[in-house]
C-alpha cells in the first residue's frame, strides 16, 4: 500500500492513527477549556480543526506541544500511551507546531533559528556551523524557500519568516505537524506555496493538524475534519462526506443554554457618528452611527481590526484619516484623557495587560480614571473614593472580601467587574466593551450581560466587540461585521442567523469566493 | 488591620531591625541607648531622603543611577559659591541646590519621557556626565572646611529639641512623602504606571509625564542632599558620595520596593535605609573588618531580594503567551 497514491484518489486510508488523544480535559480557574476531547491524526492526511474563537483549539495545540498538561485523558503515539511533560518531550515524540504568531529570534540567522536548541554538534560539543548551514539549506530547499541560511532573520519579510518557522518545525524528525492558522498573515501567492508545501508533507507521510477559519482552504487541502465547540469535540469525519453549510452548522449550532436578558429595543437619538476612520495598516474606512441606549455588536475573526479600531476611537492610537462626531459636534480625540472627557470609555479585552493594576486595591483601581473628581487640589479624598467604589461594585455584585483587597487576588470574572466599575464611575456616554465575557465563567457572564442591558436601558450607548456568536446575537441591536480591517456587512438583529455572521466574517460568499 | 500589619513586609523589617540592634547591643553595650540610636538616624538621614526619591522612580518601573552624582555636583556648586561669596545666605544656597537638583532630575525625566530611552541607560549616562561636570566646575580642586562659612557648616548640626536639623529635615521629607504617595493623585499615578503601564494609558494617565515627575522630584531631593552632605562632612571634591547611588538602590530593595515597579511603601523605604544604615554604623563599632562589612551589607541585599522575589511570585501564572508577545 502506498499512502500518497491512495490520497491522490481520495480513498480512505485504513491506517492506524499516529497520534490519538482521548478523554482530554483541561480546566483553568473558573473556565473549562477542554472537556473530554477526542482527536485522531492519520499519517499522510490533513485533519482540519474547526471551531469558533474560544472553542478550545489553542488549548489543544498547547497540550499537543507539551506547554499545558491535561487534567485527565491520554495521549497515544503509535498506540503507545505517552505524556508530554515539556515542549522538548513533545518534539522528541515527533510532534511539532507552526504557531499563529511566529516564535523566532530577529537577531539570529535563519540557520540558528531553525536549529536553536538542537544544533548539530561537532568536536568538543561545539556547534558545527558548516553542518548546521548545510542542513538548514536542505530543509529550506525541501519546502521551496529561497532563503540563505546565514541571512539574519530581521532582514526577512513576514512571509519568509513564516517559512523559517515552518523549516524549524521540520528540522526535528517530525511525524505530526500542527499548523495553527498558518495562512493568517500570508498573501494569496504565498498561500498557494503553503498548499504545495502541505501536499509535499502529506506525500512524506506526515500527519497534519490544520487549524483554520477559512472554509475555502479547509475544503481545498483537508482530508478529515474535527469540529470543536465550547471546549468539546462535536463531530469528526471525512471532508468528502460533508458540505460547507453542514460544517458551519456544526460549528455554531449549540444548545440554548445561555439566556440573554429581555430588553426594550428602541434606541434614541444619534450619539456618536464615525466616518471614514482609517489607519495605515490596521483598518480602513470605518463608518457607523451609534444611538442612545443602543448596543452595537462588532463581530469578526481575530485580527479583523476591531480592537485596533476601538483603540483609535479611544485615542490610544491615532487614525490617519476620519472624523468623529458626538451629538453632531465634531470631536477631536487625541488621547485617552480626551476620550474620557468626551464621555467615551474603553474596557479592553486583555484584563491583565490593559485593564487592571493587579497589585493595587480594588477601590484605587476603580477611582483611577476618576481621580479628578475624587481628589481636591491634587489630594485624594479616601472617603469619597470608597463611596464611589462601593456604589459601583455593589451595582455589579462584585464578590470580594473588602475594597482594600488587591485586584490580583480576585477571580477573572470579578476582575472584569472591577474594570467595568472603574469606567462606569466616570459616568460615560459611550462605553466600548472589548470581549466583555472572554474567559470568565458562565455565572459572571450572565451578570455582565444583565448589566449591559441595564446600562442601555439607562440611555448609555454600548459598543460590544465580541467573537462569541451567541453573545452578539443575544445582546446586539445591530451588528457590524469586520473583515480584514474593513466593514464587511451591517445587519439588523431581526432574522440574523449565526451562518450569516460566520460567512460574512470569513469572506465566504459569492463575491469573496470569486 | 493589626493582623495585616503583623504579616506585612514592614513588620518583618521592623523585627529584623530590632533584632539587628539587639545583636549589636549584646556585643557592644550602649549601642541601643536612645542617644546613640538618634545619632544612627542622623547618620542615615541622607540615605533615607535619597531612598525616598529613588522609591518614586522605582515605583514607576524606572531607576535613577545618577542621584549620587547629582548630589556631588550640587554640593560642589554650593560649596564653591559659599567659598567665593560668603555673603550669600545659606537659605539661598539651599534653594539653589534644590533647583539645580530638580533641573538634573528633569533632564533625566525628559530623556526617558520624550526620547523613550531606557532609564538605566539614561541615568548611567548622566551619572558620568554630572560627575564630569564637577571636575569641569572645580577644576579638580577641593573645597575644604576652612574655606566654608560657619553658617554654611552649622545649619545641619543645629539642634532643635536635642535633634540636629539634618534629622528634622529627614523627618519632614518622610512626612511629606507619606502624604504625597498615599494621599495625592500623583502618588496614585506612580503606582498605576509601575503596576501596569498599559492599564495606566487606558485610564488616561500619561505614563511619560508621571515618570518625568518622579525623576524630577528625586533630582530635587538629591540636590537638597548635595548641600546637606557637603556641609555635614565640610568638604567638597569630585568623588563625593562615589558609589552611593548603589546604597540608595539597596535601601529601596531591602525595604521591599519592587524593582519591577508598582509595589512598595514609604515605610518600607525608610526601614530599608535604616536597616542598611544600622549595619554600616554597627559593624565598625562591633569591630568587624571592613571586608566583612561589605559582605554583610551585600548579603542583606540578596536576602531581601530573594524574599521579595518569593513573595511576588505567587501573584501571577506565567504562560507562554507573554513570551510569544515579547518576540
Amino acid at each position: 500500500m502506498n499512502y500518497s497514491s491512495d490520497i491522490a484518489q481520495g480513498v480512505t486510508v485504513p491506517a492506524e492513527p499516529v497520534l490519538r488523544l482521548s478523554g482530554i480535559t483541561k480546566t483553568f480557574p473558573g473556565v473549562r477549556a477542554l472537556g473530554d476531547v477526542e482527536l485522531e491524526l492519520y499519517p499522510g492526511q490533513v485533519t482540519a480543526l474547526v471551531g469558533e474563537n474560544g472553542a478550545g483549539k489553542s488549548t489543544l495545540v498547547k497540550i499537543l506541544t507539551g506547554i499545558y498538561q491535561p487534567d485527565s485523558g491520554t495521549i497515544e503515539v503509535d498506540g503507545q500511551e505517552t505524556r508530554f511533560p515539556t515542549a522538548t518531550a513533545a518534539s522528541d515524540a515527533g510532534v511539532t507546531a507552526i504557531h499563529q504568531e511566529t516564535v523566532l529570534f530577529d537577531e539570529l540567522t535563519v540557520a540558528e533559528n531553525i536549529f536553536l536548541g538542537h544544533a548539530p554538534r561537532g568536536r568538543f560539543g561545539l556547534i558545527d556551523w558548516a553542518a548546521m548551514n548545510t542542513k538548514a539549506k536542505e530543509i529550506l530547499t525541501r519546502i521551496g524557500a529561497q532563503i540563505g541560511p546565514s541571512t539574519v532573520l530581521r532582514d526577512l519579510g513576514i512571509a519568509s519568516k513564516h517559512l523559517v518557522a515552518i523549516a524549524r518545525a521540520l528540522s526535528v524528525d517530525a511525524r505530526v505537524v500542527v499548523m495553527d492558522e498558518p495562512t493568517a498573515s500570508l498573501s494569496a501567492a504565498e498561500i498557494e506555496e503553503l498548499y504545495e508545501l502541505v501536499e509535499r508533507l502529506k506525500a512524506e507521510g506526515k500527519a497534519i493538524l490544520f487549524i483554520s477559519h477559512k472554509f475555502d482552504e479547509i475544503f481545498r487541502i483537508a482530508d478529515r475534519y474535527t469540529v470543536f465547540r465550547d471546549g468539546e469535540m462535536v463531530e469528526a469525519g471525512m471532508i468528502a462526506d460533508v458540505t460547507e453549510t453542514q460544517l458551519v452548522e456544526k460549528m455554531v449550532g449549540r444548545a440554548v443554554d445561555t439566556i440573554f436578558p429581555e430588553r426594550d429595543r428602541r434606541p434614541g437619538a444619534d450619539v456618536l457618528t464615525v466616518a471614514g476612520y482609517s489607519h495605515p495598516t490596521e483598518f480602513a474606512d470605518i463608518g457607523f452611527t451609534l444611538r442612545r441606549g443602543e448596543i452595537l455588536g462588532f463581530y469578526g475573526l481575530v485580527g479583523a481590526g476591531r480592537s485596533e479600531f476601538m483603540q483609535a476611537l479611544f485615542g490610544v492610537t491615532r487614525p490617519s484619516r476620519g472624523a468623529c462626531r458626538i451629538d453632531g459636534k465634531v470631536a477631536v480625540i487625541r488621547s485617552p484623557v480626551e476620550a474620557i472627557e468626551k464621555g467615551i470609555v474603553y474596557v479592553p479585552e486583555d484584563r491583565g495587560a490593559q485593564g487592571a493594576v493587579t497589585a493595587m486595591p480594588i477601590f484605587q483601581n476603580i477611582t483611577l480614571p476618576s481621580l479628578r473628581t475624587t481628589s481636591h487640589k491634587g489630594f485624594v479624598r479616601m472617603a469619597e473614593e470608597f463611596a464611589l467604589a462601593r456604589k459601583y461594585t455593589e451595582r455589579l455584585d462584585l464578590r470580594a472580601a473588602s475594597l482594600d483587597q488587591n485586584v490580583g487576588e480576585l477571580s477573572g470574572g470579578n476582575q472584569q467587574k472591577v474594570v467595568i466599575a472603574k469606567w462606569l464611575a466616570t459616568r460615560p456616554r459611550v462605553i466600548i466593551l472589548d470581549e466583555p465575557t472572554k474567559g470568565i465563567d458562565v455565572g459572571s457572564k450572565a451578570a455582565v450581560h444583565e448589566f449591559m442591558a441595564e446600562l442601555a436601558a439607562e440611555g448609555l450607548s454600548v459598543i460590544m466587540v465580541s467573537s462569541e456568536i451567541p453573545e452578539i446575537l443575544g445582546m446586539s441591536d445591530r451588528v457590524i461585521v469586520m473583515r480584514e480591517g474593513r466593514i464587511a456587512a451591517e445587519y439588523d438583529r431581526e432574522g440574523l442567523t449565526p451562518e450569516t455572521l460566520v460567512r460574512a466574517a470569513a469572506g465566504y460568499d459569492g463575491e469573496a469566493a470569486a | 488591620m493589626i493582623r495585616d500589619f503583623v504579616t506585612s513586609r514592614e513588620a518583618i523589617l521592623v523585627a529584623a531591625l530590632i533584632a539587628l540592634i539587639l545583636l549589636v547591643e549584646s556585643r557592644f553595650s550602649g549601642f541601643a541607648a536612645p542617644g546613640n540610636l538618634a545619632s544612627v538616624f542622623n547618620d542615615t538621614a541622607i540615605l533615607i531622603i535619597l531612598a525616598l526619591g529613588q522609591t518614586l522612580v522605582i515605583l514607576t518601573r524606572c531607576i535613577d543611577l545618577s542621584l549620587a552624582s547629582n548630589l556631588a555636583l550640587t554640593g560642589m556648586v554650593t560649596a564653591m559659591i559659599n567659598a567665593a561669596m560668603p555673603g550669600v545666605p545659606v537659605v539661598v544656597l539651599i534653594a539653589l541646590a534644590i533647583a539645580l537638583g530638580l533641573l538634573m532630575g528633569a533632564f533625566n525625566g525628559l530623556l526617558v519621557w520624550k526620547l523613550d530611552i531606557p532609564p538605566i541607560v539614561v541615568t548611567l549616562g548622566t551619572l558620568t556626565i554630572f560627575r564630569g561636570l564637577i571636575f569641569l566646575v572645580s577644576g579638580g580642586e577641593w573645597v575644604n572646611s576652612h574655606e566654608m562659612g560657619a553658617a554654611y557648616k552649622a545649619l545641619p548640626r543645629f539642634e532643635i529639641l536635642s535633634l540636629p536639623v539634618l534629622s528634622w529635615i529627614a523627618i519632614a521629607v518622610i512626612a511629606g512623602f507619606a502624604v504625597l504617595v498615599n494621599r495625592s493623585a500623583l502618588g496614585r499615578a506612580f503606582y498605576a504606571v509601575g503596576g501596569n503601564p498599559h492599564a495606566a494609558v487606558y485610564t488616561g494617565i500619561d505614563v511619560g509625564k508621571t515618570r518625568f515627575a518622579a525623576f524630577t522630584i528625586a533630582g530635587g531631593l538629591a540636590g537638597l542632599c548635595g548641600y546637606l552632605w557637603v556641609s555635614r562632612y565640610a568638604v567638597a571634591y569630585v568623588d563625593v558620595a562615589g558609589g552611593f547611588e548603589l546604597d540608595v538602590v539597596a535601601a529601596c530593595v531591602i525595604g521591599g520596593i519592587s524593582i519591577a515597579g508598582g509595589l512598595g511603601t514609604v515605610t518600607g523605604a525608610v526601614l530599608g535605609a535604616l536597616f542598611l544604615g544600622t549595619i554600616k554604623n554597627a559593624l565598625p563599632v562591633a569591630g568587624i573588618s571592613p571586608f566583612w562589612q561589605l559582605a554583610i551589607s551585600g548579603a542583606a541585599i540578596i536576602v531581601a531580594v530573594a524574599f521579595n522575589a518569593r513573595s511576588n511570585r505567587k501573584q501571577g501564572r506565567i504562560i507562554l503567551k507573554s513570551a510569544e508577545h515579547a518576540t
